[in-house]
């Protein structure tokens, strides 16, 4: 069985289909790629898995089990983790403070024991601090803990990002983008720190990307997306020799001479 | 949130007074405080008497020294003015500085070092009573302060509600970061509620009815009178709550002032409560031991809710809030009961304050107390526990130290919040973390550090 089966999965903002019958079934600890030209709704999509927007149409099952229709704090602790396109950090906040806070679902203390300082509240702060610094360090960022996160360089506001997805631990991880706007060396790292992740934790990566190169590297499998519509999927060598594909990118004109 | 710590020394005279007070621990600036008003009880009247002053300044000179600048406003508007009462000005300065200032200098400075060696100790012992020692002390300090005059007793009274009160708004405006302007209501309806409570079981009146009850203990139930105001507030709270909170936006803000006005409205119209009459009468239960004890329970309920995860939470709805969906927390639980827990305690800052001033009418809480509070929450600073006590603190105090100025005063006021908004957008003391163990620990001298 599928880790995440999305079955004919179509989404309309008023009278504009943003997305089209897209089907998708990603297994446990594969790495999935989606591209496509600017405006095809591949945010979109993610957008709907995670439950921001609720698809028109269309069945999405998490683990056997649909995630239609729930909250997206509730998808989020079912083990889906996401980062965004432009990151959404909490600009008060440190770099720990943002890997702790993504644990709130492992928190059971409740609020009583957030006003009274309870012994069990300390046991599952440290706890929860513990398990933040070791995603600090497995995404090399551990001698930042204490930073404010708006003082730091992109490169290591993309890594808080990631260390803050990985801490609600889950199965399959949601990488909008995640090399948009860095120079070519910080490429090259950001390649490593997922294989890496991917490696030591062994969870499913789901990823849209602008750059072929690091999508045809990085991935298993990859679906192109075009208007929304899924035109093409397959494994890197298949995607980059379809003619479809080349056309979407590239225009007709190039594709006939 | 971290703070840098290793500054390098300013110089000129800012230099002087940090290398100055560098040393000195939380327990050397009580001790020397203590020594202040000890100094004070035993002769502020003699050396009143002999700067000229009429008796002992009240706020530390400043309402003497506003006397004289309210005297000069009036005569511009024709009324005589004595040129001779020109010299209190020096003279209350004289005072401040022979009674307070210099005292606690030296004292504190020279008390540094075996202040440091008790710190360290108690450091080393448990958190608890190393904290129980030193609010004994600030205690001991307040309760001394306030016997030398009643008009004192009942400000520092007023101050304290006030500190409690600003901290329940920077819970919703500061570290939630909506903007609330139904606080007052929440306040009337806990000083409502618990004087419903209090008089109307204990206290032969004629809104309420003869006692209910009546025991020789009965000032043992005031805390559940206080608690049952909170509840009452907290719950009138979810009705602001579940409308404003489906939608983001300026929604709370609107929603709240329609609240507040709502809720004095109500409070005008029910003759059942006194109507604009309002209840009087309340027993003398609040007592600046009680106070103190429920401020200082207020500061540390509230300090630990925002310091924990769930209290992060609030900041993180505040910077964005789908991407703390995202991160699994759940957003509307978290508002809702943030804004609940303010309005719980706003309702037992108003349950304090209805038995300090023993009446409470629907006057008390109009647009002009909403203005008070907010003034004290954005000049203290959001999101910080320290900044709510100094802002609710230092407005107080101006407040009164101005009220000679009369309507000068509601210039001079807003002018001074103005000026805070252009230099420190976000209020003196903003998004600074309170912790508890930091302000009791020894210091060491600056040159050790460096």
């Amino acid at each position: 069985m599928a880790l995440l089966q999305i079955n004919h999965m179509t989404h309309y903002f008023g009278g504009l289909r943003a997305v089209s019958d897209f089907n998708l079934s990603i297994e446990a600890g594969q790495i999935r790629g989606l591209i496509g030209p600017n405006g095809a709704g591949k945010t979109t999509i993610f957008n709907l898995i995670t439950g921001i927007y609720t698809p028109t149409e269309g069945q999405v099952e998490f683990k056997g089990e649909s995630i239609l229709g729930l909250q997206p704090n509730q998808i989020a602790s079912r083990g889906i983790g996401r980062t965004f396109q432009d990151l959404r950090l909490w600009r008060h906040m440190t770099v720990l403070e943002h890997v702790k806070l993504a644990r709130y679902s492992k928190l059971t203390y409740g609020l009583m024991g957030a006003f009274f300082d309870t012994p069990h509240r300390n046991r599952e702060e440290h706890e929860s601090e513990a398990r933040a610094r070791e995603l600090l360090q497995l995404l090399g960022i551990e001698h930042l803990a204490d930073q404010i996160v708006t003082n730091l360089p992109y490169g290591a506001q993309r890594r808080v990002e990631m260390a803050r997805a990985l801490a609600i631990e889950p199965q399959i991880l949601f990488l909008d983008e995640p090399t948009v706007g860095m120079t070519p060396e910080e490429l090259t790292q950001i390649m490593d720190v997922i294989r890496s992740i991917h490696s030591k934790l062994g969870l499913a990566i789901f990823l849209i990307e602008h750059r072929l190169k690091f999508v045809m590297e990085l991935c298993e499998r990859i679906q192109c997306l075009v208007f929304g519509e899924a035109i093409a999927e397959g494994t890197p060598d298949e995607i980059q020799n379809n003619p479809q594909v080349i056309e979407a990118y590239l225009g007709k004109d190039m594709v006939e001479t | 949130m971290a703070t840098n710590s290793t500054q390098p020394p300013a110089h000129g005279w800012r230099g002087t007074l940090q290398q100055f007070l560098a040393p000195i621990p939380a327990l050397g600036f009580l001790l020397g405080m203590l020594a202040c008003v000890l100094i004070e009880k035993g002769a502020g009247e003699g050396l009143a008497g002999l700067l000229g002053l009429p008796k002992i300044p009240i706020l530390f000179g400043l309402v003497n020294i506003f006397n004289v600048i309210g005297g000069v406003v009036h005569m511009i508007k024709g009324a005589p003015f004595e040129v001779a009462s020109l010299l209190q000005i020096p003279a209350s300065l004289a005072y401040f500085a022979l009674v307070y200032l210099l005292p606690l200098a030296i004292v504190a400075r020279l008390l540094a070092k075996p202040a440091n060696q008790v710190a360290g100790g108690l450091q080393g012992r448990s958190l608890l009573i190393s904290v129980l020692i030193h609010l004994a002390l600030l205690y001991a300090v307040l309760h001394l302060w306030t016997t030398v005059n009643d008009y004192r007793l009942i400000t520092l009274k007023i101050m304290l509600v006030a500190v409690l009160f600003t901290l329940s708004l920077n819970v919703i405006n500061g570290y939630m970061g909506e903007f609330s302007c139904s606080h007052p209501g929440f306040m009337a309806i806990g000083a409502y509620m618990s004087s419903l409570f209090t008089v109307g079981l204990f206290v032969d009146d004629k809104v309420l009815g003869a006692a209910k009850l009546g025991f020789s203990m009965a000032y043992l139930t005031f805390p559940l009178a206080l608690i049952f105001g909170g509840i009452a507030a907290a719950l009138a709270a979810l009705i602001v709550a579940i409308p404003s909170f489906k939608t983001r936006g300026d929604y709370l803000a609107i929603i709240s002032l329609a609240f507040l006005f709502i809720v004095k409205s109500l409070f005008e119209n029910l003759q059942g409560l006194g109507g604009a009459r309002g209840i009087s009468g309340q027993p003398d239960w609040a007592s600046l031991p009680v106070i103190f004890i429920v401020v200082v329970v207020g500061i540390w309920v509230i300090n630990n809710f925002v310091t924990s995860s769930l209290g992060k939470a609030l900041n993180a709805v505040r910077d964005d809030e789908s991407a703390a969906e995202a991160m699994t927390v759940n957003t509307r639980k978290t508002k809702m009961a943030a804004f609940m827990f303010g309005a719980f305690w706003a309702g037992m800052a108003g349950g304090l304050l209805a038995h300090v001033l023993r009446y409470v009418n629907p006057a008390m809480f109009g647009i002009q107390k909403l203005a008070e509070v907010l003034a004290m929450v954005y000049f203290g600073g959001l999101n910080s526990v320290v900044g709510s006590i100094v802002g609710a603190v230092s407005i107080s105090l101006l407040g009164e130290a101005l009220r000679p100025l009369e309507i000068f005063k509601w210039i001079v006021i807003p002018l001074l919040l103005i000026l805070v908004m252009i230099y420190r957008p976000t209020g003196l003391i903003a998004f600074r973390e309170f912790d508890i163990r930091k302000i009791l620990r020894p210091k060491g001298s600056l040159d050790e550090e460096v």
